[in-house]
């Protein structure tokens, strides 16, 4: 009998507590689930714009779930289930453009959703090429490049792409990702097709052939990799002579653990990742993503992200206010793939080219590798 | 018969009458009360594991029912392109040209629908799986579409302003339900279904069907009352095609007038070429080979993912191989079943003495040993393997011993990781405590006396082992490799962590396209041969050694 006094009063209270709480904040959710790739990237966003959010707007609860790898697969679940449990979720453009497409993806206005520029720019002029989807906010570009063993390279260290592919000059073993991606772009480039006709070449079997063929001659030579953290810990190991990774997990490699590594610049394979919300949530959980998301993709809080991460901002009007490493005190502008010195020879990743050929050769790569 | 061989042994408790059917004390049929008996039991028992039959039926039979059945589902073409699909089945797929100019205008207004509703990009990834470059086609048109049949936008505008009015069609599309209903709408909930008026659908049935679609979407998507926006070009497009092909417009008609004068006028418009235009968006559109996939993939249900799970396609000319450089999933499927099977082998090999010692030691070292194989049994799947990566790298622990001792030269050590080498080394081990634990179990059971009684008889040690020890422990044997067996044809983590490109199994493979590739029906069609083929091993198994000789423990 008293156990259930206590326990309608309870609900009664509760319920009473939640309607008053609901009322004064219709406007706003106060809970936010943020999907991120954790480690030092999602650390990064947390210091840089979560972080200060959360100190602007204490009532604001942030819930990070780790889980950016399946996001598209679990997103499409959650739509099929009809419950949508995230509300802003951290992907590469391409899994940007797909959720776009599979209409997972909430299509944003950049100049009407975003801040402006310091610098007085538009959000589109700003933001400019980085716009690759019409549902993806652009928060930074990093670049797939090649990584080596300062002291396995002899007295020559390469310095053009084209070294993956010499195994006279580097003997040893070579780290590749295990995706068409940057792979194939690359052996044609270094099988002598002119840059800009990469991808004219790759849309035809015979390009199809010429990459494979020139992959072939590295084949027996090379680990691949699925996940980024793999090469790094390949080099340390020295298991492999050099490998291709993401730029922010080299600089790791080399500025924050001190590996015997050094690393290439040449045809570096330009990429974005950013935010995409979630098509289908309710107006107070939506006015709070946006309120967020304006916040966390203005000018200061791109560049802040650079003090923690080797990532360039994605917005041109955050290169100037990038500045030092958080811990280490070195400069990080040299360190960004986007820096001049560095942006000599690249590769901006062609989304329109991957969404249409990624399944074609996806499956001729898997092929290719299980011979 | 029955009755008779029952009688015989119910004679004693059941009052017998030679000429009827056998009764029961209380007069009944025996076997009507026999079997209200059994019922009542059958019923209670069903009762009792109706929880777990309802969890189970809830949580693991109709997902993966669900999942498995999207092997087959292709409804979203014909549900995306219904006119199309439909006006596309008279073409013939042999034919040198591509489709006439009805198939053309079909689709102008089924993409203007599925742009609105953003399901034509989805379309698009759906066929770029059948040919490369679809994807982009779909998305490239859904840019361009609503400018189709704008030039009889102009046109009907300008032989009436009123053309231009929304209320215009309102009056002759909309039903009165649909506007007693809007009327008094108040901003709150989901708008009313819009609904026709009676008999336009006969009267204009290509614009009352696509107007419909129109009202639909602008109250869903938008939000906004159809009463209040201006149609869509494919809806001008639309009627243009209804009055041309000489549609009677009744007198008592809304606005029947207007009509008339427009189909008077309609037959001097200039006309527009939709095929000109969807070739303006992608050159592809005037591709034949792009109409023959649409129409061969516009059924409802396909094989298609199952014959791709097999590296064959369906092509409009019937099944045929895949491009030999894509052909993966068989040699996958073939790769899986070789190794699950060298992996079953060599944990039966190194699991059997360790079952003979922990069935034969005295206790207090059998209880140690069976804390040894339990312990990384307890421990992470993941850390176990991440340390075989550590001891089978080529600068790993057991290569740096080897070279250590001089087994190997420094510059040729072994190559144990990345290759089917490292998948089948690290997964007998992490499977070995499913072999060792039900041969234990059986072992136990074997009372020892019986191979002193072999040897005492003569038997040297092997004949004893073999012809008096091992039958007896076949059992555990069979129990330990159907579960080893199982559970390495379905793995996962360990082959994509060690495995490289030589070590991974077909699991790896339906992983990507659940999580990367979004082929969901290709994932389904694989691991629904994956299921049978492990239901075909149990049948197979159940057959030869039989599941009643399986012994997991007693």
């Amino acid at each position: 009998m008293t156990l259930k006094t206590t326990l309608a009063a309870t609900t009664a209270l509760t319920l009473a507590a939640t309607g008053v709480f609901a009322e004064s904040h219709a406007a706003m959710s106060n809970d936010m689930t943020i999907v991120s790739w954790g480690g030092a990237y999602q650390n990064s966003q947390l210091k840089a714009y979560v972080e200060p959010y959360v100190a602007l707007h204490p009532e604001v609860n942030v819930v990070w779930d780790e889980s950016s790898a399946e996001a598209v697969a679990k997103l499409r679940a959650m739509n099929e289930a009809n419950n949508i449990t995230w509300d802003l979720v951290d992907v590469e453009a391409a899994d940007g453009i797909r959720l776009c497409d599979e209409g997972l993806a909430m299509e944003i206005d950049v100049d009407e959703a975003l801040a402006a520029g310091d610098d007085g720019s538009t959000a589109t002029d700003d933001f400019g090429d980085s716009l690759v989807s019409d549902c993806f906010i652009p928060q930074i570009v990093f670049s797939t490049t090649v990584g080596y063993r300062t002291d396995m390279v002899g007295d020559t260290p390469p310095t053009d792409i084209c070294a993956v592919f010499d195994t006279e000059t580097y003997p040893g073993k070579r780290a590749l990702n295990k995706r068409p991606l940057a792979n194939m772009e690359w052996a044609l480039l270094c099988d002598g097709v002119a840059k800009d006709d990469i991808y004219d070449v790759l849309a035809t079997d015979e390009g199809q052939t010429q990459a494979f063929a020139k992959l072939d001659s590295i084949k027996a030579d090379t680990v691949w990799w699925t996940a980024g953290a793999e090469t790094p810990q390949l080099l340390a190991d020295g298991e492999v002579v050099m490998g291709s990774t993401y730029n922010g997990r080299l600089f790791s490699a080399i500025a924050e653990q001190d590996q015997p590594i050094g690393m290439l610049w040449d045809a570096e394979m330009l990429d974005f990742d950013g935010w995409v919300v979630p098509d289908g949530l309710s107006e107070e959980r939506l006015a709070r993503v946006m309120d967020f998301l304006k916040f966390a993709t203005d000018t200061q809080r791109l560049a802040d992200q650079a003090k923690y991460i080797a990532y360039g901002p994605a917005r041109a009007s955050s290169a100037p206010l990038v500045s030092t490493h958080a811990e280490l005190g070195i400069e990080m502008a040299e360190h960004m793939p986007t820096d001049p010195a560095n942006a000599t020879n690249v590769f901006v990743t062609n989304y329109g080219f991957w969404s249409d050929y990624r399944d074609d050769l996806d499956s001729k790569f898997q092929a290719w590798l299980a011979q | 018969m029955t009755d008779a061989t029952h009688g015989s042994a119910a004679d004693k408790s059941v009052t017998t009458d030679p000429s009827g059917p056998m009764l029961a004390a209380d007069g009944t049929p025996l076997k009507t009360s026999l079997n209200r008996a059994l019922r009542k039991q059958k019923r209670r028992a069903l009762f009792l594991i109706a929880p777990l039959l309802v969890f189970i039926l809830v949580t693991f039979i109709y997902p993966i029912g669900e999942m498995l059945f999207r092997s087959v589902e292709n409804q979203i073409v014909g549900d995306t392109l219904p006119r199309t699909v439909r006006v596309l089945a008279d073409w013939d797929t042999e034919a040198s040209d591509i489709p006439g100019p009805a198939v053309f205008s079909a689709l102008a207004k089924d993409m203007m629908v599925a742009t609105e509703e953003k399901n034509h990009t989805r379309l698009g990834s759906r066929l770029n799986y059948e040919a490369s470059g679809l994807s982009s086609l779909f998305r490239k048109t859904g840019r361009g579409v609503d400018d189709v049949g704008e030039g009889y936008t102009e046109q009907f505008v300008a032989l009436d302003p009123a053309w231009e009015d929304p209320q215009t069609f309102i009056d002759i599309f909309a039903g009165p339900r649909w506007l007693d209903a809007n009327a008094v709408y108040d901003g709150t909930g989901p708008r009313p279904t819009f609904r026709l008026a009676a008999g336009i659908g006969e009267v204009l049935p290509q614009t009352a069907s696509i107007y419909r679609d129109f009202a639909r979407v602008v109250q869903t998507e938008d939000d906004d009352n159809p009463a209040e926006e201006e149609p869509w070009n494919a809806v001008y497009l639309a009627l243009y095609e209804d009055l041309q092909a000489g549609a009677v417009i009744p007198a008592d008609m809304a606005h029947a007038d207007m009509l008339n004068a427009a189909q008077v006028a309609a037959a001097s418009f200039t006309t527009t070429d939709v095929l000109a235009d969807f070739v303006s968006f992608d050159k592809d559109w005037a591709d034949r080979d792009v109409w023959r996939i649409i129409q061969t993939y516009s059924a409802p249900y396909t094989t298609g993912y199952f014959l791709n799970s097999a590296d064959l396609q369906l092509t409009p000319d019937g099944v045929a191989w895949r491009p030999e450089n894509e052909r993966v999933y068989v040699t996958l499927f073939i790769r899986t079943l070789i190794m699950s099977t060298a992996i079953t082998v060599s944990c039966i090999l190194l699991g059997y003495p360790i079952g003979w010692l922990l069935a034969n030691l005295p206790s207090r070292q059998a209880n140690l040993l069976m804390i040894l194989v339990l312990l990384p049994f307890w421990t992470s799947l993941l850390v176990r393997t991440s340390a075989w990566k550590v001891l089978l790298q080529d600068q790993g622990v057991i290569n740096d011993l080897l070279v250590w001792i001089g087994v190997v030269a420094d510059d040729n050590r072994l190559a144990l990781i990345n290759n089917a080498t490292g998948t089948i080394i690290s997964m007998t081990h992490i499977l070995l405590p499913f072999m060792i634990l039900p041969l234990y179990s059986v072992m136990k059971t074997i009372p020892p006396s019986y191979l002193r009684a072999a040897k005492s008889l003569g038997a040297t040690n092997w004949t004893a082992f073999w012809r008096v020890y091992f039958p007896q422990s076949v059992p555990g044997i069979g129990a330990g490799s159907i579960l080893v067996f199982i559970l390495a044809i379905g793995y996962y983590i360990t082959p994509e962590i060690v495995g490289g490109t030589k070590g991974v199994f077909i699991s790896n493979r339906i992983a990507y396209h659940i999580s990367t590739s979004l082929n969901w029906g290709l994932a389904a069609a694989l691991g629904a041969i994956l299921l049978v083929i492990v239901l075909g091993f149990y049948w197979a198994y159940d057959r030869i050694v039989g599941i009643d000789n399986v012994k997991l423990g007693g």
